[in-house]
């Protein structure tokens, strides 16, 4: 059985508008993946905790409220503490371009704002996701 | 093996088992030693089945009865079992949106798993992860099947107890007298019972419990719960349901002889994975395969003589006697 590319996608924080994160999703699944949807109002412990227990090799984040500067780095720090470093973050929402260099600073693996072409990003994490 | 799997698993790691869980799914050869360690340490755990039809609630259910069972101190294990695509091989896995609450609870490990192409309403290597996360220290294990139509019902040879979900306005009394799902309930649950038709349909469920013990002696008659498990309402029964049924397995050993039979027939389902590996391999690494398929494909041959033949090849084949002598040394 080959193996698969297992993600989480997850919606931190109070921000209610998940049609982005469900398509990149569907997307993702399009492409072969098994992708695990937390749903909304997730706090960074919760994706996390799933992270570890679906044994994730990504997890994707969606912000449309302008909190990801606080979330996305959390998440971060809660998964080097953890010790999965090997994990792939990546990012995508209504991020402004000028927030880029400090979230991939912070350990964000890419950011992907509006309007990015999927296939690029599932291009993306099929060249960086780990081996295990 | 640098790091010990089996050892952090049994100390109740959940990133060990998360990880032992990929390889079982991926059929990866590291899995076989690690499950060898961790068997002596499996049995115990009771496991419970949720099976019903796709937007019966199972989720939530699920959700809302780990709740209850956690009021008792108990361990959970949840499965969740979604289906993968015939198509892409992809999966979105939805089941956990229901069971966020549950999600930083440390006592609760909830894995979500593909079908990969599976039938019956489970995941292939759903049977080896309930030894995982009975290894892992769970009490109780939870598994939520697909959503299934009627005759999905590999989840009683996992299960203990089998509850099967039901919501009224799906269908008519003849529905509920027909073979398959009705008939692996251990427990029957109508989700959603505050809607209308939750009447008629325990109705029509009653009946043909009615009709059951006319035509066959049974030990034990399936209770028939009502629940809204969005509200929490009608859980605690439901899990004296389970734990009633429980009990019945118990004192008419009826648990130790289903046990039995499902550890034997998951060893002849190993034997047959593995057998089945190894000879597909061998055809496809010596072409005989595409040969043969050609041949197939112009009736020059037909696949009955074609199975009968590499059967036999493969049985007097070299590689078969060196195991065989092998087996017969050691």
């Amino acid at each position: 059985m080959a193996r698969k590319i297992k993600m989480i996608m997850a919606k931190p924080g109070l921000d209610g508008h998940d049609r982005g994160a469900k398509l990149l999703a569907r997307i993702c699944a399009e492409a072969g993946m098994e992708v695990v949807y937390t749903g909304l109002r997730q706090t960074p412990e919760m994706i996390v905790a799933a992270a570890e227990q679906e044994d994730a090799d990504v997890v994707g984040l969606s912000s449309l409220s302008g909190v990801h500067n606080y979330f996305f780095p959390r998440v971060v720090e809660l998964m080097k503490q953890k010790g999965m470093e090997d994990v792939l973050l990546v990012g995508g929402g209504i991020i402004p371009e000028e927030d880029y260099d400090f979230l991939k600073k912070s350990g964000m693996g890419a950011i992907f704002g509006p309007g990015t072409p999927t296939t690029e990003i599932v291009e993306f994490i099929q060249a960086n996701v780990r081996q295990r | 093996m640098s790091v010990d799997y089996a050892a952090q698993i049994l100390e109740g790691s959940h990133r060990a088992a998360a990880r032992l869980i990929s390889w079982l799914e991926d059929e990866d050869e590291r899995a076989y030693e690690c499950m060898r360690k961790l068997y002596p340490h499996t049995g115990r755990a009771y496991v419970v089945g949720i099976t019903g039809s796709p937007g019966a609630g199972k989720s939530t259910l699920t959700t809302a009865l780990t709740r209850v069972i956690r009021k008792s101190g108990l361990k959970v294990g949840i499965i969740a079992v979604d289906p993968s695509s015939p198509f892409t091989g992809g999966a979105l896995l939805g089941d956990r949106v229901r069971m966020s609450e549950l999600a930083d609870d440390p006592d609760i490990y909830i894995r979500s798993m593909a079908t990969r192409g599976f039938l019956g309403g489970m995941a292939k290597a759903a049977a080896d992860v309930v030894r995982v996360l009975d290894a892992l220290g769970k009490d109780v294990i939870v598994i939520e099947t697909v959503g299934v139509g009627q005759d999905e019902v590999d989840i009683v040879g996992v299960a203990d107890t089998t509850c099967v979900v039901m919501v009224p306005g799906l269908g008519d009394a003849i529905q509920s007298m027909k073979a398959g799902i009705m008939e692996i309930a251990d427990v029957f649950v109508i989700n959603k019972a505050d809607h209308p038709g939750s009447d008629m349909l325990c109705a029509e469920i009653c009946a043909r419990l009615d009709m059951d013990a006319q035509l066959r002696e049974r030990g034990w008659v399936a209770p028939v719960n009502k629940t809204v498990a969005v509200e929490g309402v009608g859980l605690d029964e439901m899990w004296l349901s389970i734990e009633s049924h429980r009990k019945y397995l118990l004192d008419s050993g009826r648990f130790y002889d289903n046990r039995r039979e499902r550890i034997s027939r998951e060893a002849l389902r190993m034997i047959h994975g593995e057998l089945f590996r190894v000879v597909r391999e061998q055809l496809e690494q010596n072409g005989r395969l595409d040969a043969a398929v050609e041949q197939l494909m112009n009736r020059k041959l037909d696949p009955y003589t074609l199975m009968r033949d590499i059967v036999t090849d493969w049985l007097s084949s070299s590689q078969c006697k060196r195991r065989r002598d092998e087996d017969t040394q050691s």
